[in-house]
């Protein structure tokens, strides 16, 4: 796996968690709350975003639509769909499993001392 | 699953740009306006602001740039940009665009409608059970290769093998019905009952024949064809079990056969009946009149059975020598004896097509190297401004690739015309004989070869300026009016691309004047008798009322003699087995007073009324005709042709000796009378055999051809002859009322060299065609090559002529390579088909000579064109055009 692509996969998780808890929002909204998220330490190319939405969208684990922003802005609003809900769930567990075996290669040795 | 559907939305992608394109702008408008927003709530100035939301955005191109990516497949996205420039690029220049489809689309018009027959004839099983295992059998003897089998022969035969599952025969006859405008005889075959299921074929109605329903004894019973129950009986399903009288015979119908059903020896029998052994023939070893077909048991190879029936045929040999002396067997596989004629044919004719598709792909091919030589700038600048060499290779392939798709689907279309045109030009009669003609349509195996040929010119059309390609110098493509090494170079691609369009074309030109030479040679064969203004018919008076000999002797008589009173008729006479028909009817005889071993002296006899020879205008040599007083009370007479005069009396006189059968019955000898020209009674392609002509009063039968010589126009006269026929007893059935010309044009032999000689040349002259247009391309184009150079040369005081000499000379040496070397291939290609030929050897000078002189000309023609450009090229502007 080349670096993008491990990119690639997480910015996708990010996107997906990022909905499943603020609900639809637009692509700009998602881009800084997941700045946020990771206290500015993810600098964050915003124009990667909108290619990730498209797939996601694609593979049909959210979908799109024209709305309102609170600044009274046309923008367009992404929401998880059912299908992209589980697919959050997989994701997660996978991801929780293969950070906690990475984890554990960094981790000190404490069976053998 | 999901992935699929994001390939889907994908590739719907590539047509929906214009709204992607706008939404896209409108959601990054917005995303950038919300980041202003916030920006300028943080206090930047608003230029500021937005400097810093695109930054942060990586660029508002570069961000619809990724998404596009995403949005469609970028692959697909540029072939599609490709193919858009190939078809303005072809819309531009018109006349190559039409040029090199129209050429694309003869090739594989022509090649894939030949296909088509070659497959319904040559490569679709016939349809019966497992045909590769069915066989013919039959007897053969030195004179004749597939001698009929004789009725006891064939009971033997299927006793004492060992190598079929089962062995049948069958043979052709004509069965008289009545019907709504008089008598008419029905095409019907008999076979012995296994038939059918011999070849696996079970009735569509009712049931197959019983195992001894062939038997003298066993009640008759009759089996339709699927055309006959619906022509005849109006496709009712209660007709089995109806009685039906032929030939004055109650018969049963007991089934009817399926539509898709066809056996071609017997061509379209409409009847078909079990054999019943009774008369005179059945129980003679020496009557040969029933064809074989057999199974192989599993496991037997053909020469495994063929050497069983040849030691079967030995056996009966050794055990009747009198009649199965030099009798042996022949068998192979069925499908031989249904398309022998045609397969020398169709191949010939696969052939030319293939050559013709070579020489049309050929001049595609170069028409788009010439074109690539053209677009060395465009190229070279394409590929500075960083296109890579396969982006570019692609462009020549998506060009070939829309040109053959068009030529092909044009061709295609083109082919199912020319297709139906060409069965369509298959005489009625002949098209009876290729029941396998009438599933003649596009099929997967078609459609495949369509496919693989069009798969192959693409391949040679995108290769052939691809490779041209990779010798491309960017630096010197993009020098000003560069003409250097390429453009030399794709004059000696060209040239040689050239000489193969013209040895091509030389191929097929010698063809086709083989073949025509060999038609002509055909028609001049000498048949002795006179064929124009001869009426020919088939006359068959019913058993009951003339099968006595007085009464068919009167009754002959009284034809003859009705007709002749006819206007516009100058003689009449009866037959029973019309001339040119074949070498058959034949007997064995044995000459008095000579020493005799039991050889087989086979020749033709032929039972003729008095006027036979007068009414043939076929000349008498020596003695006398028959007159119509000699009958059965007069001592028995015979004339012989010219060829067993020779052949038997050699250095003697013939007249006054008699000869007989073999075992020189009294009642079988005959006093030789007259000595006639040989009258050509077999195919034009033939030998003459040997033949003697009898009294038909000495010895009468009622199956006969009447042959009526006109005055003027034959034509016309059939329905006044068989209108004269049936008022003397409408019971008498008449069949096959034509002429003798239409017989001679529509025969096999006559008509098989036609076909093939006019297809051959059609091929030829596209061929012929297209190899000049090609040789005019390449002398034309070295001419713009060229033009400086010639301008020099006449600034420096060339004369005119000199010029022309110098481009006729380039043209000159081409044409010659062309024919000198087309020479040779077209020797070779006529040896391969000298089963085709006759009386033309393959190397037959004058058509060589003819055909290079013809191919010489046109190159001849070809290259003046640009030879008088070139010596009407005005110096001063050639050498200012640089």
């Amino acid at each position: 796996m080349s670096k993008t692509e491990i990119w690639q996969g997480t910015l996708a998780l990010m996107i997906l968690k990022t909905l499943d808890t603020l609900g639809p929002l637009h692509g700009y909204g998602i881009a800084r709350r997941i700045e946020q998220i990771s206290g500015d330490r993810l600098s964050l190319n915003y124009g990667t975003l909108y290619p990730s939405l498209l797939k996601l969208e694609q593979e049909g684990w959210i979908v799109s639509e024209w709305g309102v922003s609170e600044n009274n802005r046309k923008a367009k609003y992404y929401k998880l769909t059912r299908s992209g809900r589980k697919q959050l769930e997989r994701e997660a567990t996978e991801w929780n499993q293969t950070t906690a075996i990475v984890a554990r290669f960094f981790a000190p040795l404490e069976e053998e001392s | 699953m999901r992935k699929l559907r994001a390939w889907l939305l994908r590739f719907k992608g590539l047509f929906l740009k214009d709204a992607r394109e706008k939404e896209l702008t409108d959601e990054l408008e917005s995303h950038l306006q919300m980041h202003i927003d916030d920006n300028i709530r943080t206090g930047m100035s608003p230029q500021e602001a937005r400097r810093v939301a695109i930054m942060k955005l990586g660029g508002v191109d570069q961000a619809k740039e990724a998404y596009r990516d995403r949005a469609t497949i970028p692959f697909l996205e540029s072939v599609v940009q490709d193919l858009r420039f190939t078809l303005r690029q072809l819309r531009r220049t018109p006349a190559f665009a039409v040029t090199a489809t129209a050429m694309v689309a003869i090739g594989i018009g022509a090649s894939v409608a030949i296909f088509a027959f070659v497959d319904a004839a040559l490569i679709k099983p016939l349809p019966y059970q497992d045909p590769s295992r069915l066989l013919y059998v039959s007897e053969t003897n030195p004179d004749i290769p597939l001698a009929n089998l004789s009725y006891p022969d064939y009971l033997d035969w299927k006793k004492l093998n060992t190598s079929f599952e089962s062995l049948e025969v069958y043979g052709p006859r004509g069965y008289p019905i009545s019907t709504s405008t008089g008598m008419e005889i029905v095409d019907g075959a008999r076979v012995t009952a296994g038939f059918f299921r011999t070849l696996g074929v079970g009735p569509l109605l009712g049931r197959d024949f019983q195992t001894g329903e062939d038997l003298p004894e066993a009640p008759r019973t009759l089996i339709l064809s699927y055309a006959s129950w619906q022509k005849r009986f109006g496709g009712k399903q209660e007709i089995v079990g109806q009685p039906i009288t032929l030939d004055e015979t109650p018969y049963t119908i007991i089934g009817v056969l399926p539509q898709n059903f066809h056996f071609a020896p017997v061509e379209n029998a409409e009847f078909w009946t079990t054999v019943n052994p009774i008369g005179t023939c059945f129980p003679k070893r020496s009557c040969h009149s029933l064809r074989g077909i057999a199974r192989l048991k599993d496991g037997v190879s053909i020469e495994a059975a063929l050497a069983d029936v040849t030691r079967i045929a030995k056996d009966l040999e050794a055990q009747y020598p009198d009649s199965n002396r030099n009798q042996g067997a022949t068998l192979g596989p069925l499908s031989h004896l249904i398309v022998g004629d045609v397969k020398p044919m169709l191949l010939l004719l696969l052939g030319g097509a293939a050559l013709l598709l070579l020489i049309a792909c050929i001049n595609v091919a170069s028409l788009l190297l010439v074109r690539s030589e053209t677009r060395r700038r465009e190229l070279a600048v394409r590929r500075a401004l960083g296109a890579t060499r396969m982006r570019l290779i692609r462009q020549f392939v998506i060009e070939s690739l829309v040109i053959v798709v068009i030529g092909t689907i044009v061709g295609l279309f083109s082919s199912q015309w020319a297709m139906q045109m060409l069965k369509g030009l298959i005489p009625i009669g002949m098209l009876a004989g290729m029941p396998y003609l009438n599933d003649l349509a596009f099929n997967s195996r078609v459609v495949l070869f369509a496919v693989a040929i069009a798969g192959f010119g693409a391949a040679l059309f995108s290769l052939t300026p691809a490779f041209r390609l990779a010798s491309l110098d960017m630096r010197e493509g993009m020098a000003e009016g560069s003409r250097g090494s390429a453009g030399k170079a794709w004059t000696r691609i060209g040239s040689k691309l050239v000489i193969v369009e013209l040895t091509t074309a030389m191929v097929l030109l010698v063809a086709a004047g083989l073949l025509g030479k060999s038609f002509y040679r055909l028609l001049q064969v000498d048949t002795n008798f006179e064929t124009k203004h001869l009426i020919t018919m088939t006359i068959r008076p019913p058993v009951s009322a003339y099968g006595e000999d007085p009464q068919a002797i009167a009754l002959g008589r009284k034809i003859v003699n009705e007709v002749k009173n006819l206007p516009g008729v100058t003689a009449v006479a009866l037959t029973d087995l019309l001339p040119l028909t074949y070498n058959s009817n034949t007997e064995w005889i044995r000459f008095a007073g000579r020493e005799y071993s039991g050889e087989h002296n086979e020749v033709n006899h032929r039972g003729v009324s008095s006027e036979y020879f007068v009414t043939l205008q076929a000349k008498l040599l020596r003695g006398r005709m028959f007159n119509d007083s000699e009958d059965q009370t007069k001592p028995k007479v015979a004339v012989i042709n010219q060829t067993l005069a020779k052949k038997y009396y050699p250095g003697e006189d013939p007249i006054g000796q008699r000869f007989g059968d073999t075992q020189l019955d009294p009642k079988s000898m005959k006093e030789i009378v007259g000595v006639v020209d040989d009258i050509r009674e077999g195919t034009l392609d033939s030998d003459i055999w040997p033949a003697y002509y009898y009294p038909f009063n000495q010895n009468p039968y009622i199956n006969y051809s009447l042959v009526v010589r006109t005055a003027q126009d034959d034509e016309s006269l059939l329905p006044t002859v068989a209108d004269a026929i049936r008022r003397i007893d409408s019971r008498i059935s008449i069949a096959n009322e034509t002429t003798m010309m239409a017989r001679v044009n529509n025969a096999p032999t006559v008509y098989l060299r036609r076909s093939a000689a006019w297809l051959v040349a059609g091929f030829a002259a596209v061929a012929l065609l297209l190899g000049v247009v090609g040789l005019y391309g390449v002398i034309a184009y070295s001419v713009t090559q060229r033009t400086r150079e010639i301008g020099v040369r006449i600034a420096l005081g060339a004369q005119r002529s000199t010029v022309y000499g110098l481009i006729l000379k380039e043209a000159g040496a081409l044409a010659l390579a062309g024919i000198v070397i087309g020479t040779g291939c077209a020797i070779l290609a006529a040896s391969l088909m000298r089963k085709m030929l006759f009386g033309t050897p393959p190397w037959d000078v004058t058509t060589l000579v003819c055909v290079a002189a013809v191919l010489g000309a046109s190159a001849l023609l070809a290259s003046f064109l640009p030879a008088r450009r070139a010596a009407s090229v005005d110096p001063i502007s050639a050498l200012r055009a640089e």
